[in-house]
């Protein structure tokens, strides 16, 4: 059984919420020295055999149809878990 | 001639009830469509309903955007069918490009609850030809995802072309780009917006208005609209 991982992260240019909460958090809990915070997403998609160009591929057309938005995100690796 | 308009109901709805009660108001008939159902039962219009499709996983109306239902919204409104947006549903339009840009989370990344007041910019739409040019409405404001973003170009785009429909006024509630709250497509048969105009369409029920509290129907003229431009 293989697995693709993909990644996600906000648009440099594109304020990300998110990121600023947890760096505010951050800051309250003490843990300083972080100029900033993005906060992405991690997929990871189980197929039933080895991980072939052609599953990747596949994957990187579902990571720009469904599992990110090109609007406001960018898929930033498409790539074969290590075991 | 009776015009039938659809509400969708995807699992995460919450307006859908609220959008069909504005329906049946104004004299319209509102029919339940499903978003499992691809079948749109020879409606004439559709609203697509504010609330939490799919729970706004993975983003907000990223999921419903593939629903059986929309594929069929999705050709009724290019074929010219008149769609409306509200909040989530304006949300599922930008993620199924049928409005451009997207919504991200609002820049206090709080939730909003609110009444605010709009400025219409374009009453040339399905949706808004009741409306006067510029004219000041309030309606009620409830999200957390409501940033409107797209970059510069598609912006000055929207801008050029009059295909900004409301824009926000007094404040920015949610650090949209240039102050925008709805938007239309070029053929103008198509308007999302974020605030919710069929939560103020009777007295007693709606937003503060100028005959006392809960008096404001400022949304009713949504509903009135798109019945006159079906018959136009």
């Amino acid at each position: 059984m293989g697995r693709v991982v993909v990644e996600v992260m906000p648009k440099p240019e594109i304020l990300d919420p998110q990121g600023k909460a947890v760096a505010a958090a951050l800051e309250r809990l003490g843990y300083r020295g972080f100029t900033g915070v993005r906060q992405g997403k991690r997929f990871e998609l189980e197929v039933d055999g080895p991980v072939t160009a052609e599953v990747l591929e596949r994957v990187r057309e579902a990571a720009t149809t469904l599992l990110s938005n090109p609007v406001i995100e960018d898929v930033v690796s498409v790539e074969e878990a290590r075991a | 001639m009776t015009a039938r308009i659809g509400v969708v109901t995807f699992p995460g709805s919450l307006d859908d009830r609220d959008a069909a009660r504005a329906i049946r108001v104004v004299g319209a008939e509102p029919v339940a469509l499903w978003h499992a159902d691809a079948d749109l039962h020879g409606v004439d219009a559709v609203v697509l309903p504010g609330g939490f499709s799919y729970g706004d996983y993975l983003r907000a109306g990223a999921i419903s955007r593939f629903s059986p239902v929309m594929e069929s919204v999705v050709d009724a409104a290019r074929g010219g069918m008149p769609v409306l947006g509200i909040c989530n549903g304006f949300q599922i339009l930008c993620e199924a490009h049928l409005l451009p840009g997207a919504m991200i989370k609002n820049d206090h990344r709080a939730f909003i609850c609110t009444e605010q007041t709009l400025r219409v910019e374009n009453v040339e739409t399905a949706w808004t030809r009741e409306y006067a040019p510029g004219e000041r409405i309030t309606v009620p404001l409830k999200n957390q995802d409501g940033q409107f973003v797209a970059d510069e170009r598609t912006l000055d785009e929207l801008e050029a072309e009059g295909r900004v429909v409301f824009r926000y006024v007094d404040r920015n509630p949610n650090g949209s780009r240039r102050d925008i709250a709805g938007i239309t497509n070029a053929a103008g048969n198509v308007v999302g917006l974020m605030p919710h105009p069929e939560h103020a369409v009777e007295p007693g029920f709606g937003p503060d208005g100028p005959d006392g509290p809960r008096s404001g129907t400022d949304g009713r003229r949504f509903f009135t609209s798109v019945i006159s431009a079906l018959v136009a």
